[in-house]
């Protein structure tokens, strides 16, 4: 089940990834991080299919992806 | 090894390479054509590299990425190309690399002409540059000196972590005469290996990065002081000068530098076969300035001559040097003319007589 | 236990980079970083940084750096690659540095044929200076020192660098890619691999220009940005490869022809 992790500090809240996101299952969140910006949250966790558009298209290295159990790569990256 | 009768930029290029220079970052610019010219025959000739570059300015900064990775390395230019290189020295001295820069001076300014001057005076020992910097400054007198002093401009780049000029004009890059390079010349100065340098950052190491920028001003501000520091440095131990015919007493001393103190040399032979009482204090570092030197020498005379070949710049630092405690007089050709020893002779003999009129501070 | 298949590549330093939110600048940062760790060659590795938004690359990279004056990258790349051909030597410019006062370098740098690789970041605009007319500007496009939008009889129109440098004849890799949407991201990652493995294999000169945007200077949120620069800059910039070693001719960008 691949799993995504922000770290909320390195967000500035841009927001690209929300609009990358193809489950649209990411938005921006309520909670301040440490710079004062709203950082990205992941709404439904379940529907991610792990195809990684969200960190490929943050230009903080802010999200991260987890997988345990098998993972199919959809393109070579 | 022997002595062998070599052009004055030919003698630069070969001192370079004998120093362990293998990489020249030029750009054509008479009167100094013949330095670049030599180094694309030499260098590959001993595993280096010489690169034509499309101005001065891409040279100066090859010279900047070259030094960067610790390397010896070396530009020549003439006064027009030595301003396009100006950013770059600044940059040079604010990023602490060693690199040596050979100006063949022609007259100025703007396009000017070609022939022998040394209207660089300020730019090399002043305004080189933006920020707070300062070059170490050499000025040969003859193609043997030339040779020394660019294979000592290596040593004291590399000690000091600091941009080197050695200042020739036309005639040092013009004229040939005998040259001997010593085979087992040692370093004028105790090197350190260059850990700065950013070659490849191994293991987990700090990244070496070459750098002038401080946007934090406290930071900067260490740094500026820093700077100074290296330039007291010099200040307290390599300025050199020589002095000429001052064993004896004498009335006027001249204060020359170059090929101009050569002529004056000349001169001041004639002179004292006539009895005339001349001696002469000649400049070898133009910063640091030899001002003491100076001093004492002018203190033993009665007035000063300052002969340059310019509308008068070092006789500003000789002001400053004597602070007032001798007249200064000052002879000078400019745009490319040539200061003859005959003029020198009629200008002392003047003075002796009385007649010329000191140099007012205007 | 979970296993993590994508994170911080190693040649990126572990800090929160300066760059204003959605500044395309920190994706193209990580791509050159993953194709350093692919290739294995970040401990041989050193970067130029000349001033601009991205002069601060040097706190960013986990290899050494050089600061060029604005424009010399190129100039300063040459000479560390001619005293260590060894290194592998990457600039990192903006369009103001390149195209305008670093014109002769690059255009030197690649006909002499350095065996460099530049990356070109094009956002048609000077960023770090506060969004003033660059080379690349599009006609119209409202800048500082073009408030009423650039205006061609005046200023001329915009240069396309990868064309340009396409003509001359020492060999070389010359390609153009976007970082505006992930496809065109991992399209550009491609290029800046082949660009990086010429130089590896010693083969010749390389520059990608890369499309990339500048939200807080355009004056547009960062997702908008990124369609502003598919829809005005796309068609003016094509993307591609402009330029093989090989000589053979252009070639579109694979699969991104829409």
């Amino acid at each position: 089940m691949p799993r995504i992790v922000i770290t909320p500090d390195r967000c500035k809240g841009c927001e690209l990834c929300v609009d990358a996101c193809p489950q649209q299952i990411l938005g921006m969140g309520r909670k301040i991080n440490s710079k004062g910006y709203f950082y990205a949250e992941v709404v439904e966790q379940m529907r991610c299919i792990g195809c990684r558009l969200c960190c490929i298209t943050c230009p903080d290295t802010a999200i991260e992806m987890r997988v345990n159990g098998t993972m199919y790569h959809y393109f070579s990256y | 090894m022997a002595k062998k009768l070599m052009k004055g930029s030919e003698a630069i290029g070969e001192a370079a390479v004998q120093a362990g220079c293998r990489l020249f970052f030029g750009y054509p610019i008479t009167p100094q054509n013949e330095i670049p010219e030599y180094m694309s025959l030499r260098l590959p000739q001993v595993g280096g590299c010489f690169v034509q570059a499309e101005s001065e300015v891409a040279a100066s900064n090859m010279l900047y990425g070259a030094a960067g990775t610790g390397e010896r390395v070396m530009t020549s230019s003439s006064s027009p190309g030595i301003s396009l290189m100006s950013e770059a020295a600044s940059y040079l001295a604010g990023a602490e690399l060693p690199v040596v820069i050979v100006n063949i001076v022609r007259a100025g300014p703007g396009l000017g002409g070609i022939l022998p001057s040394q209207g660089d005076y300020f730019q090399a020992t002043r305004g080189m540059g933006h920020g707070d910097f300062r070059l170490l400054v050499l000025a040969p007198w003859s193609v043997q000196e030339a040779a020394d002093l660019v294979q000592d401009a290596f040593d004291l780049a590399d000690f000091y972590r600091n941009p080197v000029m050695v200042l020739g004009d036309g005639l040092i890059g013009q004229m040939m005469e005998p040259v001997e390079f010593s085979s087992d010349r040692q370093p004028i100065k105790e090197l350190q290996p260059k850990t700065w340098a950013a070659t490849g950052c191994p293991g987990d190491r700090p990244t070496n990065i070459i750098n002038s920028l401080f946007l934090d001003p406290e930071e900067l501000e260490r740094h500026n002081w820093k700077l100074k520091a290296k330039y007291d440095a010099m200040t307290r131990d390599e300025i050199r000068s020589a002095s000429y015919a001052a064993d004896d007493d004498y009335d006027v001393l001249i204060v020359a530098y170059g090929t101009v103190a050569r002529v004056c040399s000349t001169a001041i032979d004639e002179l004292r076969e006539r009895g005339v009482r001349v001696a002469m204090v000649r400049p070898i570092t133009l910063f640091p300035y030899p001002y003491q030197a100076i001093r004492d020498a002018a203190l033993r005379a009665s007035s000063v001559l300052v002969v340059e070949l310019s509308t008068g710049q070092m006789i500003e630092d000789v002001r400053l040097a004597l602070e007032g405690a001798r007249p200064i007089h000052f002879h000078s050709r400019v745009g490319g003319m040539l200061v003859t020893p005959d003029e020198v002779i009629e200008k002392v003999e003047c003075i002796l007589a009385g007649g010329a009129a000191e140099v007012s501070h205007g | 236990m979970a296993e993590t298949v994508f994170s911080r590549p190693g040649a990126l330093a572990p800090v929160i980079t300066h760059y204003c939110p959605g500044c395309t600048h920190g994706i193209i940062h990580r791509l050159i970083a993953e194709v350093i760790d692919e290739l294995g060659i970040r401990e041989r590795t050193v970067g130029i940084a000349p001033v601009g938004c991205a002069v601060l690359a040097y706190n960013y990279f986990t290899v050494d750096f050089q600061e060029a004056s604005h424009g010399r990258a190129p100039a300063v790349a040459t000479g560390i690659k001619r005293a260590r051909p060894d290194l592998i030597v990457f600039t990192y410019q903006g369009d103001g540095d390149l195209a305008s006062i670093g014109m002769a370098e690059i255009v030197h740098c690649a006909n002499r044929g350095e065996k460099v690789t530049v990356v070109f970041v094009n956002n048609a605009i000077y960023g770090m200076t506060g969004g003033q007319m660059a080379p690349t500007t599009m006609p119209g496009q409202i800048a500082t020192t073009c408030p009423l939008g650039r205006d061609v009889e005046q200023a001329g129109h915009p240069i396309r660098i990868a064309e340009l440098l396409s003509t001359l004849r020492t060999p070389s890799f010359v390609a153009r890619a976007a970082v505006h949407t992930p496809l065109y991201a991992v399209n550009a990652k491609e290029m800046l691999r082949r660009a990086f493995r010429y130089q590896v294999a010693g083969t010749c000169f390389s520059m990608v220009e890369v499309l990339s945007t500048c939200p807080t200077n355009w004056g547009v949120p960062p997702v908008e940005a990124n369609r502003w620069l598919a829809q005005n800059m796309m068609p003016f910039y094509p993307l591609g490869v402009f330029k093989t070693p090989d000589g053979a001719d252009r070639a579109p960008t694979p699969g991104a022809g829409d």
